[in-house]
């Protein structure tokens, strides 16, 4: 009796698991039809690393731009670190009044909330393109791409930490007469600092990807510089600049990493 | 929830007793000077780099005010303008059908990536480099990929199915990798030691026991597979409504129609939140 129902379960079960199968191969038709796409495409991945292992490989011709491309990646350090900080800033104030322990406001609390889910699901590009029709193509225009972007994820990311430290402590702090300001920079704060500047590194991380995507749209950076090579078809100057790219993102996250290893 | 990709964040509970006493706490502690460096040096670089970043010959307080008025004209009052409803819509779908098939293509890929890259089940060599050939791909933007590959397969979706797919398959081969390390490794030593072939492990163990973890990793590459189709629309002209959205405030300069992209970017993600809240309180549910 007992097998009979299991046999039952399993059989429901895999129903299930096969009509969620046939679901999303359905949808995936849809979509490659919308797209036409063309799954056989796959066949031709090989083509593409041919092609660059043949033509972005750097070249004696290339190296006479290594100078341009290492400014052009510093800059675009440079904006990454200062977006991240400056918006840390910003995020770290909202996150207290808006995590729901420290907040002094319910609705603050609520607004605050809003406003960050709003920053953050403008995506980057929208960002970029309307900022550029007012800052002009320079480099504050990526900064404040990124910045805005950087507030709206970490204000989320530092709430949820000072969350996480939960209401207990800070009533029981509270009942031995410590006011507002003492239980947040006291108590709140020192605690929550190695996580919140984890976040602050994995952000910096990110604006380094993110920042090459800013910069190909709006002129400036790194993008910018690779958007030119690539477009004059300077191959070897292109994969000079994807080079450059990788060891920064690489060095930043050994660092970043070994950051975290030494303060947790 | 936020997520923190590649990496998650465990914060480790203090336990008062194993607090040095406060006193020498203080002097020796490196962590707290090694943060207040870390903080410093961020401050430092930042308070020297702003002024060089301000251009010259542009009036901030002009172009912050010009920035204002834009914003109220995209959000008070948005409208399409040289595109239809039809057009947009049609764009949006393009995007979200970028976005989906990038996932599942690239998590079935990754996922068979991710059983090379994990040490409880293959060999260290084969890990590292599976994970070596990862983390290059992933140090690699995904614009260039596709951008990338528009030259050498033609511009079109193509291309940009191929370019997503690399970075996803790259980031989901980690993120699963971690999570199959992270299953107890008795269980499977004594499946394996029981006699079980490496297959039936597989399915009836690793899927099973990491299956929630997987599922939310997929859907949150979803979330970033879908702000990449919009950014590769409008970085490498692979189209969708990312390419919409550079036309209208690139070509067209129509701010009205700007808003009304960002509107229907903005309800796209609230629908994704709320499915992903629902998926998540299901999988708790179950488990």
């Amino acid at each position: 009796m007992e097998m009979k129902v299991s046999n039952k379960t399993f059989a429901a079960k895999r129903l299930k698991i096969t009509g969620i199968i046939v679901l999303l191969a359905l949808i995936y038709l849809v979509c490659s039809l919308i797209l036409n796409f063309q799954t056989s495409s796959f066949l031709s991945v090989q083509t593409g690393l041919i092609w660059l292992a043949k033509n972005f490989i750097p070249n004696s011709q290339s190296i006479q731009y290594w100078q341009d491309i290492a400014y052009q990646l510093f800059r675009t350090f440079l904006v990454a670190v200062s977006s991240t900080t400056v918006a840390a800033g910003g995020a770290l104030f909202l996150a207290i009044l808006g995590a729901k322990n420290t907040a002094l406001n319910r609705n603050a609390s609520w607004i605050i909330r809003g406003f960050a889910s709003l920053l953050r699901n403008i995506p980057i590009v929208g960002w970029a393109m309307i900022l550029l029709f007012s800052f002009k193509q320079n480099d504050f225009t990526g900064f404040l791409a990124l910045f805005f972007l950087s507030l709206g994820f970490l204000t989320r990311a530092f709430m949820e930490t000072i969350e996480d430290f939960g209401s207990e402590k800070i009533q029981a702090l509270q009942a031995t007469g410590a006011n507002y300001l003492q239980v947040v920079f006291q108590a709140v704060l020192p605690e929550v600092a190695t996580a919140l500047i984890s976040w602050i590194l994995y952000m910096i991380e990110n604006n380094i990807r993110d920042a090459t995507l800013v910069g190909l749209l709006t002129g400036t950076g790194i993008g910018f510089l690779f958007d030119l090579y690539f477009k004059s078809l300077r191959y070897g100057a292109a994969g000079l600049v994807v080079t450059a790219i990788i060891i920064l993102v690489v060095a930043i996250e050994l660092v970043s990493n070994y950051i975290e290893r030494c303060i947790q | 929830m936020i997520n923190k990709p590649e990496r998650q964040l465990t914060i480790n509970p203090v336990v008062a007793s194993e607090l040095p006493n406060p006193s020498v706490h203080r002097i020796h502690d490196s962590r707290r000077t090694l943060m207040r460096t870390i903080l410093l040096v961020l401050v430092g670089v930042t308070a020297l780099t702003m002024p060089s970043l301000i251009p010259h010959g542009l009036n901030l307080w002009a172009a912050f005010g010009n920035f204002a008025e834009n914003l109220k004209i995209m959000f008070v009052t948005p409208r399409t303008g040289n595109d239809t409803w039809q057009v947009l819509w049609v764009a949006l779908a393009q995007s979200i059908s970028l976005a989906f098939l990038t996932t599942v293509i690239g998590s079935i890929v990754a996922f068979f990536f991710a059983l090379m890259g994990s040490h409880k089940l293959s060999p260290s060599w084969l890990v590292y480099t599976v994970q070596s050939v990862m983390a290059f791909i992933r140090a690699i933007p995904t614009i260039l990929w596709v951008l990338i590959y528009s030259v050498a397969l033609g511009l079109g979706a193509n291309a940009a199915v191929i370019g997503l797919t690399f970075h996803s398959v790259a980031y989901l081969t980690k993120v699963y990798a971690d999570s199959i390390d992270d299953l107890s490794g008795d269980s499977l030593s004594s499946l394996s030691a029981i006699g079980v072939g490496f297959w039936p492990i597989v399915t009836q163990a690793v899927i099973p026991e990491t299956m929630p973890n997987l599922l939310s990793w997929t859907f949150i590459r979803f979330e970033i597979n879908f702000t990449n189709a919009v950014a590769v629309g409008a970085a490498a002209g692979a189209g969708g409504i990312g390419y919409q959205l550079y036309m209208a405030s690139g070509f067209y300069f129509d701010f009205h129609e700007v808003g009304l992209i960002v509107y229907m970017l903005l309800l796209f993600a609230v629908i994704l939140e709320i499915i992903s809240y629902m998926l998540r309180n299901k999988v708790i549910k179950q488990h």
